[in-house]
């Protein structure tokens, strides 16, 4: 199977490479959209903040290529956020007086900055997913733990297929149509994360 | 629920997994790559690899052991040991670690926590102190502590030091109690403590843990986040299973 990690110039690409090794896949990395172009499967992951990460997007130009990609997509921590409809994680010093930043609008619910009273952020760690049996999920039992490193996430929307908790409610996968995203790190969580990733190839229906 | 973690810290000099009883006479414990597998297998939540000497001698960590560390486990993994520029940050991370913990450089250049938390993330950066309670049980903070001639005790109390390092970036901290490592009597809960009530970032508890019950003193009498530990699980004397099945027994949330 053909699969690609999509590299957007700030995010560590290696961890989730290493993890697809582990699984006998051999990703390409690129941030060229013709080589995309040509993959079965593709993953966004993502390291840094919401802006630099959608300025990488921009500046090769995949903006277009991300949104109208058919294969099946899955959006690791913030790679899934820019996936929502705007992310509250604005520049520090920005002064557009805007309280989200625009990101690709491919799921419902924006991206907010985790809220509790007393909460300790980031939310680094190992919690606890119910998910809603969508295939990405399947083996995996309800309550099972992935590691999470994150201070902002989706809010619970139409398009959200699991659920963790950490001071509130928060969407940890999500999914439409071909657009997946997750908020842990599957290429982190062990032999769950692993399953996790092997059911995300096998939705292409050509896993080598 | 967030799950406690529970973190085996490696010891790495010279390539190989040592240990030594507060920070001196250090032991070969055995393989980096294997013991990062086995540790994982085992159930371990994370790892921490603290390249001892780098610090002390001025130069990095060898990074080929980080990408062959990265390769074979999935959890996650923190590299320390001597990091002290951004290039240097962004080679650890490249080769697959997620985060790294900085000691000493932050000591001598608190602007590096900055720029590190800025050009990776907090969520990438730990900042690790060594915290010596003195003879007036004021808690002071040590550096260079992998090299015993070279330690020294510096301006900072440690409560100021945690708090100066949250103002800068720091996603996570780990609190080394220097007068309990390799005693096995157990963490200082007072000083962890101390520290908690100031700590808006994931606390790691290290140094002093012997027993299964000073992992549930860790995390509910101090609220640690994590504790950390190396000889009681290098020498076998506490497994991993087991400590997990104690701590959940006692109503720990921890992962399965």
């Amino acid at each position: 199977m053909r699969l690609c990690i999509i590299d957007t110039g700030s995010a560590n690409l290696n961890s989730v490479a290493q993890a697809c090794q582990r699984l006998r896949l051999q990703p390409e990395i690129s941030s060229d959209p013709e080589v995309l172009d040509k993959a079965q499967a593709l993953i966004l992951p993502g390291v840094g903040s919401a802006s630099s990460i959608m300025r990488g997007v921009r500046e090769h130009k995949l903006e277009d290529f991300i949104t109208k990609v058919k294969v099946p997509l899955l959006g690791i921590c913030l790679g899934m956020q820019i996936m929502s409809q705007g992310s509250e994680e604005v520049p520090q010093g920005a002064d557009t007086g805007e309280s989200f930043i625009p990101t690709l609008g491919l799921v419902a619910g924006r991206t907010q900055k985790l809220k509790g009273a007393g909460l300790r952020l980031p939310h680094m760690g190992w919690n606890s997913v119910e998910h809603s049996d969508h295939p990405l999920f399947l083996g995996i039992r309800q309550g099972a733990f992935f590691y999470f490193d994150h201070s902002y996430a989706v809010e619970i929307g139409d398009c959200t297929i699991g659920v963790c908790e950490y001071g509130q409610r928060f969407s940890a996968a999500l999914a439409r149509d071909n657009f997946m995203g997750v908020q842990f790190h599957p290429e982190k969580s062990g032999p769950v994360g692993e399953r996790l990733l092997q059911n995300f190839f096998e939705l292409t229906g050509d896993v080598a | 629920m967030l799950a406690r973690r529970i973190i085996p810290c490696l010891d790495v000099r010279d390539g190989v997994v040592v240990k030594g009883v507060q920070f001196r006479d250090h032991t070969v414990m055995g393989d980096i790559v294997e013991l990062a597998r086995r540790y994982a297998a085992e159930g371990a939540d994370e790892l921490v690899f603290y390249d001892i000497t780098a610090s002390s001698d001025g130069r990095s960590v060898d990074k080929s052991w980080v990408a062959r560390v990265a390769e074979v486990i999935n959890i996650p993994f923190a590299v320390a040991g001597g990091i002290r520029s951004v290039e240097e940050a962004r080679t650890i991370l490249a080769y697959g670690a997620d985060k790294i913990s900085i000691n000493s450089p932050a000591l001598e250049n608190p602007e590096l926590i900055t720029q590190l938390a800025d050009k990776f993330g907090v969520s990438c950066v730990v900042v690790g102190i060594d915290t010596y309670r003195d003879e007036h049980g004021e808690y002071l903070v040590k550096q260079y502590t992998g090299d015993v001639k070279r330690t020294r005790t510096t301006a900072w109390h440690t409560l100021e030091w945690v708090e100066e390092v949250q103002k800068r970036g720091a996603g996570e901290i780990t609190l080394n109690m220097m007068n309990q490592d390799g005693m096995r009597r157990g963490y200082d809960l007072e000083q962890l403590k101390a520290v908690r009530a100031l700590c808006r970032v994931p606390l790691i508890a290290s140094g002093g843990a012997g027993e299964m019950e000073h992992f549930y003193q860790g995390f509910v009498e101090a609220d640690a986040d994590a504790c950390l530990a190396a000889s009681v699980f290098h020498k076998g004397l506490i497994a991993i299973p087991e400590l997990k099945a104690y701590l959940k027994n006692k109503g720990v949330v921890i992962r399965d």
